[in-house]
């Protein structure tokens, strides 16, 4: 059964129809077309469609839509101001800390979450912030590298 | 997956009259529900959202010292409540294990006990606080130990139409502290191969007057351990004591060998984490263990 959702989404309203067991994952993707938000393993082990919901990182696999009527949901594509990258998505580029980039959008959303509570994160604060976003490739510490540098305004 | 009704009442009476339609299950912070829906572990043609009722998300502190935390608050809003996070350091680092941040934001207790897992990492503390559950259900209201909610591995005690709606914690005595502790491979988003919740109260002298155990992994469900706390109870804190009733702890166990674990590995690691939570016990209260 189909209904109509209200929601706001990188800071516009949205309307959009979901059926009732419809994801958040598959409402951001396959209902608005914000296929930044990656699908991983869709059981809330690998943090790929991490989306952040009232300002808190989600896995958004584990969201039904119609949980999120009303909510304010922040996707990757929300995060760069313009052309103008996120100082984590910046560093992020600068120290290598993407490969495959997979589940680079999901570690993005995570970061800036953190940030905004912690703005001078230990590198063990920053290793628990992003221990439920898996990534096979590049080994997490030039992850955590450009997330400490993120926070400390792009000094190297 | 076949289609699915979502309702989300805003009052408890509601939630109950929707529940008993139909092949419904409640919905709270749905970290375990909804994959098991979408992969057709559970059935379900309609979820109950207990989330937009106000008292399933509330913390309050009782008149009594005690505290009713709603079924389906998330574990990051525990964390972050200050005067529960003081007054239950133990419950708040058991239940901050649970998964990721991303499935804390989400995960609640109510969830946890309810899912009936038997590594679920809040319930042993639970116990060993001798938390209680206030249920709600189609013949009224009801009050069940969290020890007996959990019936085998994804089964729990409520009836068709039951829902936890609040985790009842007694008031702590004056020298009381109770820890949980577990063993995963890896350090962070892993499930518990063994783990063990202990809880100590002492008396003016310093003699154990109260003590609880409870096991994570090794049974069906959770379990009490209770030739590990009769051993504890009329004697002084010490590492000898606390090694004794982890061994005991370790008998009382009824693990299985699965892939995360043999049986012999899981009792082995029964008795150092029942000593170390213990240990972990008597270094809140201050007591140097001779």
């Amino acid at each position: 059964m189909k209904t109509v959702m209200t929601l706001d989404v990188n800071g516009e309203p949205r309307e959009v129809l979901a059926e009732g067991r419809d994801t958040l994952l598959e409402l951001l993707r396959d209902r608005l077309g914000l296929t930044g938000t990656k699908e991983g393993c869709s059981n809330g082990n690998c943090g790929s469609c991490t989306v952040l919901l009232d300002g808190e990182p989600v896995c958004a696999c584990l969201v039904l839509a119609a949980e999120v009527n009303g909510a304010r949901v922040t996707t990757i594509e929300g995060i760069a101001t313009g052309n103008d990258l996120h100082p984590v998505q910046a560093e992020l580029i600068r120290h290598g800390g993407t490969q495959c980039g997979f589940c680079t959008p999901g570690i993005v959303l995570s970061a800036v979450a953190l940030l905004a509570r912690n703005p001078r994160p230990t590198d063990g604060d920053i290793r628990h912030a992003i221990a439920g976003n898996l990534c096979r490739c590049t080994g997490y510490d030039k992850i955590v590298e450009a997330v400490a540098a993120a926070a400390q305004g792009g000094a190297p | 997956m076949h289609d699915l009704r979502y309702d989300g009442p805003t009052t408890i009476e509601q939630a109950v009259a929707l529940l008993a339609q139909g092949s419904a299950r409640a919905l709270a912070g749905g970290t375990d529900l909804v994959p098991q829906l979408r992969e057709g572990r559970r059935q379900a043609d309609r979820v109950v959202d207990l989330k937009r009722i106000a008292a399933l998300v509330a913390i309050e502190r009782l008149a009594n010292g005690g505290w009713r935390i709603g079924a389906a608050a998330s574990v990051t809003r525990l964390a972050r409540h200050a005067e529960l996070a003081a007054a239950h350091p133990g419950l708040i680092e058991a239940a901050s294990l649970i998964g990721s941040l991303q499935i804390q934001n989400r995960a609640t207790l109510g969830g946890n006990v309810c899912n009936a897992a038997p590594s679920a990492d809040a319930v042993p503390l639970l116990i060993v606080l001798a938390a209680q559950a206030e249920i709600a259900g189609p013949a009224g209201r009801r009050i069940v130990a969290i020890e007996s909610i959990p019936r085998s591995p994804g089964q729990s005690v409520l009836a068709p139409g039951e829902i936890v709606v609040a985790l009842l914690l007694p008031p702590s005595p004056a020298r009381h502290a109770a820890r949980y502790l577990r063993m995963t491979p890896r350090r962070e988003m892993d499930i518990a191969v063994a783990g063990a919740g202990a809880c100590l109260t002492l008396d003016a002298a310093g003699v154990i007057t109260h003590a609880r155990i409870a096991l994570a992994s090794v049974a069906p469900t959770p379990i009490r351990a209770p030739s590990a706390e009769a051993s504890l109870i009329g004697q002084r804190p010490s590492l000898g004591l606390f090694t004794a009733a982890g061994l005991a702890a370790a008998h009382d166990a009824k693990p299985i060998s699965d892939t995360r674990g043999s049986a012999d590995y899981r009792r082995e690691l029964v008795a150092v984490l029942t000593r170390r939570a213990l240990a972990r016990c008597a270094f809140d209260l201050g007591i140097p263990l001779p």
